[in-house]
Order: structure tokens, then C-alpha cells, then sequence
């Protein structure tokens, strides 16, 4: 049996992150979902938020996705989203702006502003936010 | 025959025009190793996508997405990408002589275009344009594919296309790229690599529907990257051929004028001579 499972993110521009994780942790559309070496074949969407993966000699390890799927099959997972990052890539300056603006924008409830689009870049900020602030939290 | 003044300015000017042809060559050049780098980087995306929505689509009977519903078709929509800027040799016109070869004939056509030069063609000869988009012909993003994604299925799902179609250029090398039509709505699923996956049985979380409504748009989006990314891929590559032989020809002009330029020169110097010459036969 293997102790690992291999992890890939894709995006469309690149391949974000390639490792052997000893657990992985993404929340999909309906809750989280936890998964260890020689997981059975699955399916799932994903919801915005950071995935969370455990090493078996490096600190843990947050990403943030925004959407997408993931595909175990063959102790490997492949997670596929259209934005990813790396914590180091985030610019929590602007995650954080970007979180107000949408904020803002969600208190007013303005007819001019579109709801759905506010709600989707508002949870992209936390996801970012979180992602970073969990990765400072574990280096330490 | 022209004087060696006018030759000498006719030089100069060609030489301006072949030193801007240069750095447009050059430009393009690194732009197309570029636009071809992401074109790389983009495959094991578009490929995992196709993977998995084919395999999606074998296992699940629920295949009854909205995108994918196939309906008679009355309203016919083309999506046309083309370049922003000219100077790239025959590329948007040929993009042009597909379009029209499609359209011609059909009624109730529909047409968005990617791009000034689809714009303006089809303006000047009194089309109607439903949507337009420009300024990312040569360096298209993925947040464009997505914008051109979200705008086209809003427009399919409220019934006013009942098929969309995509024109655009498919790049083969440098100097290789041919324009072509591709169905792009409703989605048809690719089929899957069959015998590989038979004995695998997929949890799907939560249902296979749920993630074949997050499927089916990516690889919506993921086509039309491909497509807007082998079209700029396409163009520079055509910009780049273009502008060489345009370098070359300017060279070739130059060399011609200056050696009439160092005849006419000769020419005078030899008639000064001889009038010198004269001139001193004169005195004796």
C-alpha cells in the first residue's frame, strides 16, 4: 500500500503544483471531503475555498482554487481550476481591498449591481485571505 | 531618369519602412514563441477536462444538460476571430472567405465577431453584428475565454441561437495555419477512450449531474481558449512571414536603387571629367 498520493493542480495556464501528499483536503460543493492514499476512483466539484494538503516531512501546504473539479483515480489526484494560486503568488493587499469592495457592494443591495458576481469575488478574497493566513499560521 | 537626389531620398525612405517591417517581424516572432508557450502550458488542462467529461458522460445517463440539448435548429449563430490589426498578410481575409462561405445562403444568421478586422469587413458590407468584442486578438487570456463562454451560453440558453458555430484559424506551424468551422454549442461530448475505463466504476460527489453542471461549461470555456489561442498563435505566425518577405523585398528594392544611384553618380563624374578635359583642350 502506498503512503502517498499523488497531487496535481492544472490550471488552463499552467501546471500550479505537482507532490506526493500524505492527505488532501478540498471542500467540494457540499462540504469538505478528506483524501487518503489509494482512495477510491471520484469525482467531484469544488467549491471556492483553499485546498488543504499534508506532507509526510514539509508543513502543510494551502491552495487557493477558485472552482473547478477534482478527479482521484489511481492513488493520484488531479485537481482541474480555471484560477489557482500559490500562497506566495497571493497579494493579500489586493485580496483584501477586493474582499471590501465586494462587501461594500453586498451591503447596498444597489438594483445596478449584480448580486451573483459580488458574492463569487467576495468569497474569491477569503479563499485567497485564507489560504495565506492558514500557510503563515503552520510556518510558524 | 530620376535625378541621384530624388534616388538618394527614395533610398532613405525604403530603408525607414524596411527597419519598421524588421521590428514588426521581430516583435512577432517573439510574441508567436510566446503565444506558443502558452498554447503548451494550456494542453494538459484542455486534455484532463476532455478525459474527464468523457468519462463523465459514459457513466452517467443524466447526460441531459442544458448545453449539450440538441433542438431544431431556426436560429444559427457564427463566432468569427480574427485579428485586430492588419499587416499580417492574407490571414484575415482568409478568416473572412470561411466566414461568408458558411453564412452564405442561410437565413436567420447570426453573427459575433472577435476582433476590428471581422468588425469591419462585415460592417462595410451592411451585416448585422449581435455582439462584437476587440483588443485581445493577439495575447487572449483565459478570463477572455470565460467572458466569451458565459456571454454565448446566456445567449443559447434563452433560446435566441439554437446552434453556435466558431470560425477561427488552426495553427499548424509558423508558416501553416488554415481558417476552419467547429460546432461549438450544444457541447458534444467527446467520447471517451472506452475499453481503458470499463471496470472503473466513479463515486461521483455529490451526483453525477451536480459535476456535470460544473463540467460541461469548463470545457465550454476551455474550447473556446483553444480556439482564440491557436487564432492569435495563427496570426502572429502570419504577421511574422509577412513582414520578413516585406524586409526582404525592401532590400532587394534598395540594392536596385543604388546601383542606378552609383550609375547616374558615374555618369556625372565621367561628364565633368571629359567637360575638364575639354576645357583644357580649349586652352592650348
Amino acid at each position: 500500500m502506498d503512503k502517498t498520493i499523488r497531487v496535481e493542480i492544472i490550471t488552463p495556464d499552467r501546471l500550479l503544483l505537482s507532490a506526493e501528499a500524505t492527505m488532501v483536503v478540498a471542500r467540494a460543493i457540499d462540504g469538505d471531503i478528506g483524501i487518503l492514499p489509494n482512495h477510491a476512483p471520484l469525482i467531484t466539484s469544488l467549491a471556492i475555498w483553499p485546498v488543504k494538503m499534508k506532507f509526510a516531512n514539509a508543513p502543510d501546504s494551502y491552495i487557493a482554487v477558485c472552482g473547478g473539479f477534482m478527479e482521484v483515480k489511481d492513488n493520484k489526484i488531479t485537481i482541474l481550476t480555471p484560477v489557482g494560486e500559490m500562497p506566495s503568488e497571493i497579494d493579500v493587499k489586493r485580496a483584501e481591498s477586493a474582499k471590501e469592495r465586494a462587501e461594500a457592494r453586498l451591503r447596498k443591495r444597489s438594483p445596478s449591481i449584480d448580486v451573483a458576481r459580488a458574492e463569487v469575488a467576495l468569497k474569491r478574497a477569503l479563499a485567497r485571505l485564507k489560504a495565506v493566513a492558514m500557510t503563515k499560521l503552520h510556518l510558524k | 531618369m530620376a535625378s541621384a537626389r530624388e534616388i538618394r531620398q527614395r533610398i532613405k525612405s525604403v530603408k525607414n519602412t524596411q527597419q519598421i517591417t524588421k521590428a514588426m517581424n521581430m516583435v512577432a516572432a517573439a510574441r508567436l514563441r510566446k503565444a506558443q508557450e502558452r498554447a503548451n502550458a494550456s494542453r494538459p488542462y484542455a486534455q484532463k477536462i476532455t478525459e474527464v467529461l468523457a468519462r463523465v458522460a459514459a457513466q452517467s445517463d443524466e447526460s441531459i444538460h442544458p448545453l449539450l440539448a440538441e433542438r431544431p435548429v431556426k436560429n444559427v449563430a457564427y463566432l468569427v476571430l480574427n485579428a485586430d490589426k492588419g499587416l499580417a498578410g492574407a490571414y484575415s481575409s482568409n478568416v473572412m472567405k470561411e466566414a461568408v462561405a458558411q453564412i452564405a445562403g442561410k437565413e436567420n444568421v447570426h453573427l459575433i465577431t472577435v476582433g476590428r478586422k471581422a468588425r469591419d469587413y462585415f460592417l462595410r458590407r451592411g451585416y448585422e453584428i449581435d455582439m462584437e468584442y476587440s483588443g485581445f486578438s493577439e495575447r487572449p487570456t483565459y478570463q477572455h475565454a470565460i467572458m466569451l463562454a458565459e456571454d454565448l451560453s446566456e445567449q443559447f440558453l434563452a433560446g435566441n441561437y439554437d446552434e453556435i458555430h466558431i470560425v477561427y484559424t488552426q495553427f499548424f506551424s509558423p508558416l501553416l495555419h488554415k481558417p476552419v468551422t467547429m460546432q461549438l454549442l450544444p457541447v458534444k461530448a467527446p467520447a471517451g477512450d472506452g475499453a481503458a475505463d470499463a471496470g472503473e466504476e466513479y463515486i461521483f460527489e455529490p451526483s453525477a449531474a451536480a459535476v456535470l453542471d460544473e463540467l460541461v461549461p469548463r470545457y465550454f470555456e476551455t474550447q473556446i481558449y483553444a480556439a482564440l489561442m491557436q487564432s492569435s498563435a495563427s496570426e502572429l505566425g502570419a504577421r511574422m512571414a509577412a513582414m520578413s518577405s516585406a524586409t526582404d523585398n525592401a532590400e532587394e528594392l534598395i540594392s536596385q536603387l543604388t546601383l542606378s544611384y552609383n550609375k547616374i553618380r558615374q555618369a556625372g563624374i565621367t561628364r565633368e571629367i571629359s567637360e575638364i578635359v575639354g576645357g583644357a583642350e580649349a586652352l592650348k
